[in-house]
């Protein structure tokens, strides 16, 4: 899948692995969670309260519109936070949350 | 004496530095990893950006402001990655890292910047539509590119300075469509010409793009961003009426700026309503100095851009020292004075030369989503203030339809739905209100105010007398 973001500066941090959704993609040390994810990806996140698929806004920790789940049912704001390796990143609840 | 200063960009640091230079302690609570706020975000650790190929004129001012940063950092009491989220008497909750913790001081300086101003329009919640600062932001700390085929809508100078920007690191901008006409630019040149320097360096960046061949629109209406499960594309409306669409992969969207004013808000600073902006803002002296004990500073407290910031900053620190009875040394206040004022008239003028165009929001579509964090529609918000005794008041419109009561707290939502419903009601738009900031100003897990509240017990034991 193509990713929605352009690194346009060749990284050249070490590379860590993360899982979306349980796939893994590559991204890079000191980026952050939106960047390792939109590089990949269409978008971050299913909206709540709609169908609408969202992949952040304000980029500046704002909006508030960029929040991802993490395997173990914890949320981080995915604009500022740093990836790291092993990272497991849902789209989505985890299974069984209820909503 | 403790101050402590909320935000690193140009204001707090301005203020950080002129307070140490004089011995004060100070505490900068700062949400970046690094100084620099937005204007001067500082590029992630091991990236190798070309700070000066992308930043051309303003690489200086960044390179000072970091060398300024650079040298106060062992000198104040620095907390990166820290949120302000609750106020109260002399102290301010934080949290950093998932735990919790207090600042005490016993003056305060609210440098808390601003986001970008933005409308609803059909399709701005799709993947793909970010703000113009936010594009801007990510290009600055992880040299990347919000798209490849990039337009830049909305009205604000930063449109062609961004573009430009995006140019030089190798997107295709697709075309810049601002919505205010031509002619309003030309009638806004003589305030201005106030900043002869900044104007003609816009002017600059726009015949810059034009002799790339960039398309440059003016005094366009953006009728909808389109696509399915992304954007990909913009229809809009010339001048003349014609209704045109062009195709991208994603869109920088911003209509100048909003100050950031949770924390003034909760530290009871007086609001008033600025008609230039129109929007509301801390009520402070031409100092920076509001009520008891608090001072505001940067785009936070009236919009003015990086160099009014540092000013700002630089002024309400010399307020602080004043009030304290300290004698300053080493400011030229007077000279700052004046250049502020030029500033201000600047600022003014681009107000006028890129107008928000509130008519839009007045006209949009039932079905547009107006806050994207509840999914609340304009259509909502209207039969809300049709009912019989339906809210009058934007924060009773937030209590019944739940428009700004999301994560954002109406930072995207609150200018609109406040032009919807003066519009709606026939009213001025300052006599509907202003969403009030509530603790905590940005989402904090549960169990970060658990882990907290558990570290502060903990202490309160080890410290009871035995």
């Amino acid at each position: 899948m193509t990713g929605r973001l352009v690194r346009a500066v060749a990284p050249d941090t070490p590379e860590v692995r993360i899982l979306i959704d349980g796939d893994e993609v590559t991204a890079y040390a000191g980026e952050s969670v939106l960047v390792a994810v939109l590089a990949a990806r269409n978008a971050l996140r299913r909206h709540e309260f709609s169908d609408e698929m969202r992949a952040g806004f304000c980029l500046m920790g704002a909006c508030q519109d960029c929040w991802v789940w993490l395997a173990d049912q914890s949320r981080v704001r995915a604009c500022t936070t740093m990836v790291v390796d092993g990272m497991d990143i849902l789209t989505g609840p985890p299974q069984g949350f209820p909503t | 004496m403790k101050v402590a200063i909320v935000g690193a960009g140009p204001a707090g640091i301005a203020a950080a530095d002129v307070l140490t230079g004089h011995g004060i302690a100070v505490s900068v609570i700062d949400e970046g990893r690094v100084a620099g706020g937005q204007i001067y975000r500082r590029a992630r650790a091991g990236l190798k950006l070309d700070v000066d190929a992308l930043l051309g004129a303003e690489a200086a001012n960044y390179r000072s402001f970091h060398a300024t940063f650079d040298r106060l950092r062992d000198r104040i009491d620095y907390r990166p990655e820290t949120l302000v989220w609750g106020l109260e008497e002399k102290r301010a909750h934080t949290i950093h890292a998932g735990v919790a913790d207090t600042v005490s001081f016993e003056l305060l300086i609210l440098a808390t910047g601003a986001t970008d101003r933005v409308l609803p329009i059909p399709g701005w919640t799709l993947p793909g539509v970010f703000t113009l600062g936010g594009a801007q932001v990510l290009l600055k700390e992880h040299g990347c590119l919000v798209g490849r085929r990039v337009a830049f809508c909305g009205s604000s100078p930063l449109l062609y300075l961004a573009a430009k920007q995006y140019r030089a690191m190798g997107a295709e901008i697709v075309a810049v469509l601002d919505t205010t006409p031509f002619a309003a630019k030309i009638g806004a040149a003589p305030d201005l010409l106030a900043a002869p320097q900044t104007f003609v360096r816009g002017l600059g960046y726009i015949s810059e793009l034009r002799r790339a061949g960039v398309s440059i629109h003016h005094g366009v209406t953006l009728v909808a961003f389109e696509g399915a499960s992304g954007v990909e594309g913009i229809r809009f409306r010339e001048p003349g009426g014609g209704e045109r669409a062009i195709a991208c992969d994603a869109v920088a969207y911003g209509f100048g700026l909003k100050a950031e004013t949770q924390l003034a808000d909760l530290a009871g600073i007086e609001f008033r309503y600025d008609a230039t902006f129109r929007q509301w803002l801390p009520h402070a002296d031409s100092e920076g100095r509001c009520a008891s004990g608090v001072y505001v500073a940067g785009d936070g407290a009236t919009i003015g851009g990086a160099r009014a910031a540092a000013l700002t900053g630089t002024l309400a620190a010399c307020a602080v020292l004043d009030d304290a009875g300290i004698p300053i040394s080493g400011v030229a206040r007077s000279a700052m004075r004046r250049e502020l004022a030029r500033l201000r008239r600047f600022q003014r003028g681009l107000a006028h030369a890129f107008a928000w165009p509130a008519d839009v929001i007045h006209n949009l579509d039932d079905r547009t989503m107006v806050c994207r964090c509840e999914g609340v529609t304009a259509g909502d918000l209207r039969t809300s203030i049709s009912a019989d005794f339906g809210p009058g008041e934007v924060n009773r419109l937030k209590a019944i339809t739940r428009c700004g009561m999301g994560r954002c707290q109406g930072r995207f939502c609150g200018l609109a739905a406040a032009e919807l419903t003066a519009h709606q009601l026939n009213a001025p738009l300052e006599a509907v209100g202003r969403l009030r900031g509530q603790a905590p100003v940005k989402p904090i897990p549960l169990a970060i105010s658990l882990a907290g509240n558990a570290a502060a017990a903990a202490r309160d034991e080890t410290s009871a007398p035995a």
